[in-house]
Formats: C-alpha cells, sequence, structure tokens
C-alpha cells in the first residue's frame, strides 16, 4: 500500500439480506486529511463507518485502514484509530483525570505514559481547576474538547469524529476546528462523519453517501462549483432531491 | 400581541438560566429563538408553556398570563418539546388519536390543518412511532402538536438531529402555517435556520444579546469581515492570531473570517504579514457577516 493512503476502499459492501446498506463504495483518505463523510439519514454512513473501524464485517469489497485489513486485522485497526461520538465519549460520573487515565488504560498506555499525557492535556485545554471534578458537571463545549484529547490519546493514525460539533455555541465550536487542524497539522488523518453541513464545509474534501452509495467526492469547493450552489446544504440538496 | 415575556428571570439552585428576558411577538409571526445548547432556550419555553414558574417577570401567552390562566394556555398553545413528545409504543395513528382525545378533540375535527403534513406520514400510520425514521417522528410529533388546532405553537430544536433534506422540509411547512394564522415560537442551534425567521432573538447564557429581522441583525455587523484562504490552515489561523491588528479570527468553512481592529485597514498589509509566515496561496477578500458572525461578536 502506499504510505500516503492511510485509509483505502475498493468496493465495500455490506448487505443486510436482499438490501445493500453499502453499495460498492471506492475512496481514499490520506494522511493528515481532513476527510467529511456526508448522508441524510439512512445513507448507510455509520453502517460504512462501523465496517471501516473493524466492529462490522464487510460482505464484499476490501479495505485497508491505518494499514491494516478490516477483513483480518480488525484488532489491529481498533488499537491504531481513535473514536469520538457526540453521543458516547466520557465517562459523566468519573472525574477529568479518572477519564483520562481509564482510556489510556484502555490503549494499553504505561502508567508513567498516562501520568505525562494527562499533565499535558489538562494543561493544554486549560482545565487545571476542574481536573478533579466529575465530566458530568463541565459545559458541553469542554466536553467535546477533552473528548477529542481522549480520543488522541495514543496517537493513533486516525481519528474518527461522529457529528462532533452539534449543539455547541459557535465560539466553542471553532476553538474545538482549531483543536481538528491542528492535530491534522501533525499528521493525523480525521474522519469526520456528519449530516451537519456546515461542518462539511471545514473538510478538506468530502464524500457525499446517497442510498448506500458515494455520488459526489471532492473538495467543497469543487462541489459547490461543481453544483452550481452557495454552499454545502445546497449541494446536499441537490443531491439527495436529484 | 401573541406572546409577551417581561423582564422573565428563572433560576436553579445556583445557575441562573434565564436572565430579565423581555420580547414579544406579534400574531402569525415566525420567532426564532436563536442559541447553542445551555443558552435556555428550554426554560424559557417551559415557562411559557406554563410547565414552570418564572422567579421574576410576567409573561403572557395567548392574552392569557401564565401563572393565573395557565390552564386556558394549555388549550390554546401546541408544544413540540426537543426530547420526549410521542409515546414510542403506540402507533402513528394510535398517538395522534391520544393527543385529539386529551384536547376533546378529535382526528376528523382539524385534519384541514394537519392534513399536508400527515399525508406523508399516514402510509405508516400502522407503524409504532419508536420504530419511525427521524424525519417522520418530527412530522408526527407536529401533527400531535397541531391537532388542537392552537393559537400559537412552541417548537423546541425541531430539527436537532435531522437531515438537511428533512430540515428544508420542516420549514417549509411551517411557512404554511404560518399562513394559517398560526404564531410560532421555534428554537434552534443552527444559525443557518435562523434567515427563515421573521424576527428572531439571539440568545447565549440566559440573556438575548438581540433581536431583530435576520436582514437588520447581518446589516448592521459593526466591522467589515474578509475571508481569508491559504494554503495551509492551521498556520494560517495562528499567524492571523499572531497578528496584532486583528480584532476578531474564526475558521469558517474552507475561510478563516478576519476582522481588524484598525478603520483604515489595508489587506495588502495583511498579506505581507502573511507571507513573512511562509504561507502560500494566499486570498484576502471582503465578505458579508452572517448570523454566526454577529452572535460571536455579541457573545465575545
Amino acid at each position: 500500500m502506499n504510505n500516503n493512503e492511510v485509509i483505502q476502499v475498493e468496493g465495500l459492501t455490506k448487505m443486510f439480506g436482499d438490501f445493500a446498506a453499502v453499495n460498492a463504495i471506492t475512496f481514499e483518505v490520506k494522511k493528515g486529511e481532513i476527510f467529511g463523510f456526508l448522508g441524510a439519514n439512512g445513507a448507510g454512513k455509520t453502517t460504512a463507518m462501523k465496517m471501516l473501524i473493524g466492529i462490522s464485517k464487510p460482505t464484499a469489497g476490501m479495505a485497508t485502514v491505518a494499514g491494516f485489513d478490516v477483513f483480518t486485522q480488525a484488532e489491529d485497526i481498533k488499537k491504531n484509530i481513535g473514536y469520538m461520538s457526540q453521543k458516547f465519549a466520557l465517562y459523566d460520573d468519573l472525574t477529568v483525570k479518572e477519564n483520562i487515565t481509564f482510556f489510556g488504560g484502555i490503549y494499553g498506555l504505561s502508567r508513567k505514559r498516562i501520568k505525562e499525557k494527562s499533565k499535558a492535556l489538562i494543561e493544554e485545554l486549560g482545565l487545571e481547576e476542574v481536573a478533579n471534578k466529575l465530566v458530568g458537571a463541565l459545559p458541553l463545549g469542554w466536553k467535546q474538547k477533552l473528548s477529542f484529547s481522549v480520543s488522541l490519546i495514543h496517537d493513533p493514525k486516525i481519528v474518527f469524529l461522529d457529528e462532533p460539533t452539534g449543539g455547541v455555541d459557535p465560539i466553542t465550536r471553532r476553538q474545538f476546528w482549531e483543536m481538528i487542524y491542528k492535530a491534522a497539522n501533525q499528521g493525523t488523518t480525521v474522519f469526520v462523519t456528519t449530516h451537519y453541513m456546515d461542518e462539511a464545509e471545514y473538510c478538506d474534501r468530502v464524500s457525499i453517501m446517497v442510498e448506500g452509495k458515494i455520488e459526489a467526492l471532492d473538495t467543497p469547493k469543487k462541489l459547490k462549483e461543481q453544483f452550481n450552489a452557495a454552499n454545502m446544504n445546497d449541494v446536499f440538496l441537490k443531491l439527495a432531491r436529484g | 400581541m401573541s406572546i409577551t415575556v417581561s423582564n422573565i428571570s428563572k433560576s436553579y439552585k445556583n445557575v441562573k438560566a434565564l436572565k430579565d428576558i423581555s420580547f414579544e411577538v406579534k400574531p402569525a409571526e415566525l420567532f426564532g429563538l436563536i442559541g447553542p445548547d445551555g443558552a435556555g432556550k428550554t426554560t424559557l419555553f417551559r415557562v411559557l408553556t406554563t410547565l414552570l414558574i418564572a422567579n421574576q417577570g410576567n409573561a403572557a401567552v395567548a392574552g392569557f398570563d401564565v401563572v393565573t390562566d395557565y390552564k386556558k394556555i394549555r388549550n390554546n398553545v401546541g408544544y413540540m418539546p426537543g426530547k420526549f413528545s410521542l409515546y414510542q409504543d403506540l402507533t402513528v395513528e394510535e398517538n395522534l388519536n391520544f393527543f385529539a382525545t386529551i384536547f376533546g378533540t378529535t382526528i376528523e375535527e382539524n385534519y384541514d390543518l394537519i392534513k399536508e403534513i400527515y399525508v406523508q406520514i399516514a402510509p405508516f400510520k400502522n407503524r409504532r412511532a419508536g420504530k419511525l425514521s427521524g424525519g417522520m417522528k418530527q412530522k408526527l410529533a407536529l401533527c400531535c402538536a397541531l391537532i388542537h388546532k392552537p393559537k400559537v405553537l412552541f417548537l423546541d430544536e425541531p430539527t436537532t438531529g435531522v437531515d438537511p433534506v428533512s430540515r428544508k422540509e420542516f420549514w417549509e411547512m411551517l411557512k404554511r402555517l404560518q399562513q394559517k394564522d398560526i404564531t410560532i415560537l421555534v428554537s434552534t442551534p443552527y444559525m443557518d435556520e435562523a434567515a427563515l425567521c421573521d424576527r428572531i432573538a439571539l440568545i447565549q447564557d440566559g440573556k438575548i444579546l438581540q433581536i431583530d429581522t435576520p436582514e437588520a441583525i447581518v446589516k448592521h455587523f459593526p466591522k467589515q469581515i474578509y475571508n481569508v484562504r491559504a494554503s495551509n490552515m492551521y498556520q494560517l489561523i495562528n499567524s492571523l492570531k499572531d497578528y496584532k491588528y486583528n480584532h476578531s479570527v474564526y475558521p469558517f468553512g474552507e475561510f478563516v473570517h478576519y476582522t481588524d481592529s484598525r478603520t483604515n485597514f489595508n489587506p495588502e498589509e495583511l498579506k505581507v504579514h502573511l507571507e513573512s509566515k511562509n504561507l502560500l496561496n494566499i486570498e484576502i477578500e471582503v465578505t458579508e457577516a452572517t448570523i454566526e458572525d454577529t452572535f460571536m461578536e455579541l457573545a465575545k
């Protein structure tokens, strides 16, 4: 495989009975790229992402993630990726520090490394004063930033973000994107699944899934030109409405 | 006025959820409450729908006081809460029948009002609400909130978690309801939906930042905004933040929105600064403010 391509997907398919939830999708994602994976509810994004993160076996096709095969090396994939979702991210009943320690432990970091990481991370996010407070008591924006940092705790090659910034205020949201740009700048690949089109505008390239297939894939700028649309929302509407 | 809110404050223990909120909504107006999670939108809805009593201030809905006439308000308003509003174990039709019955009416009596929306979910009328897609749940919840022909409709984040196609359809439905003389107060965290309202209130941390038409809010943005783009987004943001004359630097999709603190700003000077930071393919263009820019400026 080409070292520069952190995700390679070819003809990837998932059937549920006669229904092709994901229908022969092909794309690749480069190192350090912010890749937006878009689609309406039910278009197949979640099913596709589950295959990429090694928790669902494809029916056909091929895919490698971080250099590992999704059919035969699912466990290696899990160790080499980070994952963050709006719905599940941190344990509300653990403190900030406990959450960091817990996830560090899960990913097999040494105690020493966890200590270092924990200190660096709390400092960077400015969470010193709440380090021993329960995560459940933190504002949503803080939780999201912490959760993103925790998903990077084991220095994964790729981090998967599932609708990461819904609901937060516009300033916090931008701070969050600045963290994403920073991670990408350091070479981490960022794979964002979302149906919020304004999140799509921030990605280097985006793909749009409609009924199990990738119907468009390019930079937001080129997609807007191609569909003669003012923003990604209009691109999406034109594609989805046919 | 359909809704009058005067100096409403509400606290939960140490948290001030609403701080001295005042505004009015005219009959048949589509009024948007725009703000992030935790801004106080839901608390305000609960005060206005008589589910919560404010610590201070007065409010009236459809001409009735929210405290003394709360029972009358309940018969005159429809409320679609953000999370729970349907019985997951009842079918589409059973849910609708249930809500019609508790308001002492029938589906037939007000069918005209919901017809356009209901026909879209009617093919699934025997399906349990819990088994519907997000877009269909939202349509059913709207039908249930409308079945007693309310004068005022409260919609708390109706489009959260709904894809763009369903969102667009939903707003088109609201425009049609408005023409049937229903006053609508709708909340949303999506700034792009603000433009679809007649007037909006921007709300954060329990306070209203500004109230006006979406056009006027954007027009009154105090500074000229520039779209800046360059080869490396991360370095671009850092370089702009290093620039001592910056007033604000916000990533905005494929651009960064930049405002300068000086009145005689020359974009060429900024370009020189960015070039000195080794950035390539630098573009600096004038752009128009959006609701989000205004929100961030006011919340700064």
